[in-house]
């Protein structure tokens, strides 16, 4: 059973590592379209891919949020990595296992994954 | 909508951008009775006379990418297929409340689905906002409240992945 106790003991721990962590990086930002048309396309499932292996890989200058709809529907789950420095890069029709090879590809190993792009898909 | 608990997040997602600072979800039911309600409860900017009366319309929405708005349509939609009804009040400054009821035996009935997912995304997603989730099957009973947790992390926000797991198991083990 969790237990508020539980509760605590990981508050603790969060904020000893809060503390130790770098502030000096830029944010990479990882966004999720969360309107009508990305949660029923299976933007739930994308998003909780992405928090998984950027917790997993204890990459903790990625964040992960969430915006409306981007304006292309039928694109749907549409993903959007913001990288300080660097252009956009819109991926589409997105689903867990391709969130996972993104974070892999593009976030540790820094080669956006081509194939998933809008610009490959919207021809 | 393969789940219901994602046309409740659809709904909440409306509760976000309204301005909110508390949101209450209900998942309320009676499994002698088929019955099942969902509520989406918030103290937003509320909406006018005109824009309420024009919400359930899916020709009719606030966004500016597109010309449709499909949220309340389809929660909608899906609560009446079923045999059961749905409600939406408004007031300006007041805020929005939606309930839609279910009849749960109906071959029309979509199923819940992962409601904890849909609660935990909403509390993670927007730390800002202070969320109620308040359960009930039958005789068993939940009620979990932002606030208090946010009195015992003490600055520790949900969203940092441990406690959001925490969160997801403890609601989990509440509910199930």
């Amino acid at each position: 059973m969790k237990t508020i106790e539980e509760l605590m003991a990981l508050r603790d721990a969060a904020k000893a590592k809060m503390t130790a962590r770098d502030d000096s990086t830029e944010v990479t930002r990882i966004v999720v379209g969360m309107a009508t048309c990305g949660i029923a396309a299976g933007a739930r499932p994308v998003m909780n891919k992405f928090t998984e292996e950027i917790e997993k890989r204890k990459l903790s200058h990625v964040t992960v949020s969430q915006t409306g709809c981007i304006g292309m529907c039928q694109y749907e789950p549409i993903v959007e990595v913001l990288e300080p420095g660097k252009e956009k890069v819109t991926y589409v029709n997105m689903t867990a296992e391709k969130a996972a090879k993104v974070v892999l590809e593009h976030i540790v190993n820094g080669k956006p994954v081509a194939e998933y792009t809008v610009g490959a898909v919207a021809k | 909508m393969r789940e219901l608990s994602l046309n409740v997040l659809d709904i909440a997602q409306n509760s976000v951008s309204a301005d909110s600072s508390l949101v209450e979800i209900e998942v309320l039911e009676n499994t002698e009775k088929h019955e099942l309600t969902l509520g989406v409860l918030d103290n937003g900017k509320g909406m006018t006379k005109e824009q309420l009366g024009s919400v359930r319309d899916p020709f009719f929405t606030t966004r500016t990418t597109r010309k449709v708005g499909l949220g309340v349509p389809l929660f909608k939609m899906a609560a009446e297929m079923t045999g059961g009804s749905f409600s939406i009040e408004s007031e300006v400054g007041k805020g929005t409340k939606v309930h839609a009821s279910f009849k749960t035996d109906s071959i029309d009935f979509t199923p819940l689905g992962d409601m904890t997912g849909t609660v935990v995304l909403l509390i993670t997603m927007n730390t800002d906002i202070d969320f109620v989730y308040r359960f009930k099957k039958d005789e068993k009973s939940f009620l979990l409240d932002t606030r208090q947790l946010k009195e015992i992390l003490g600055g520790v926000p949900l969203s940092e992945p441990s406690i959001a797991n925490w969160l997801t198991e403890y609601i989990n083990e509440n509910t199930q």
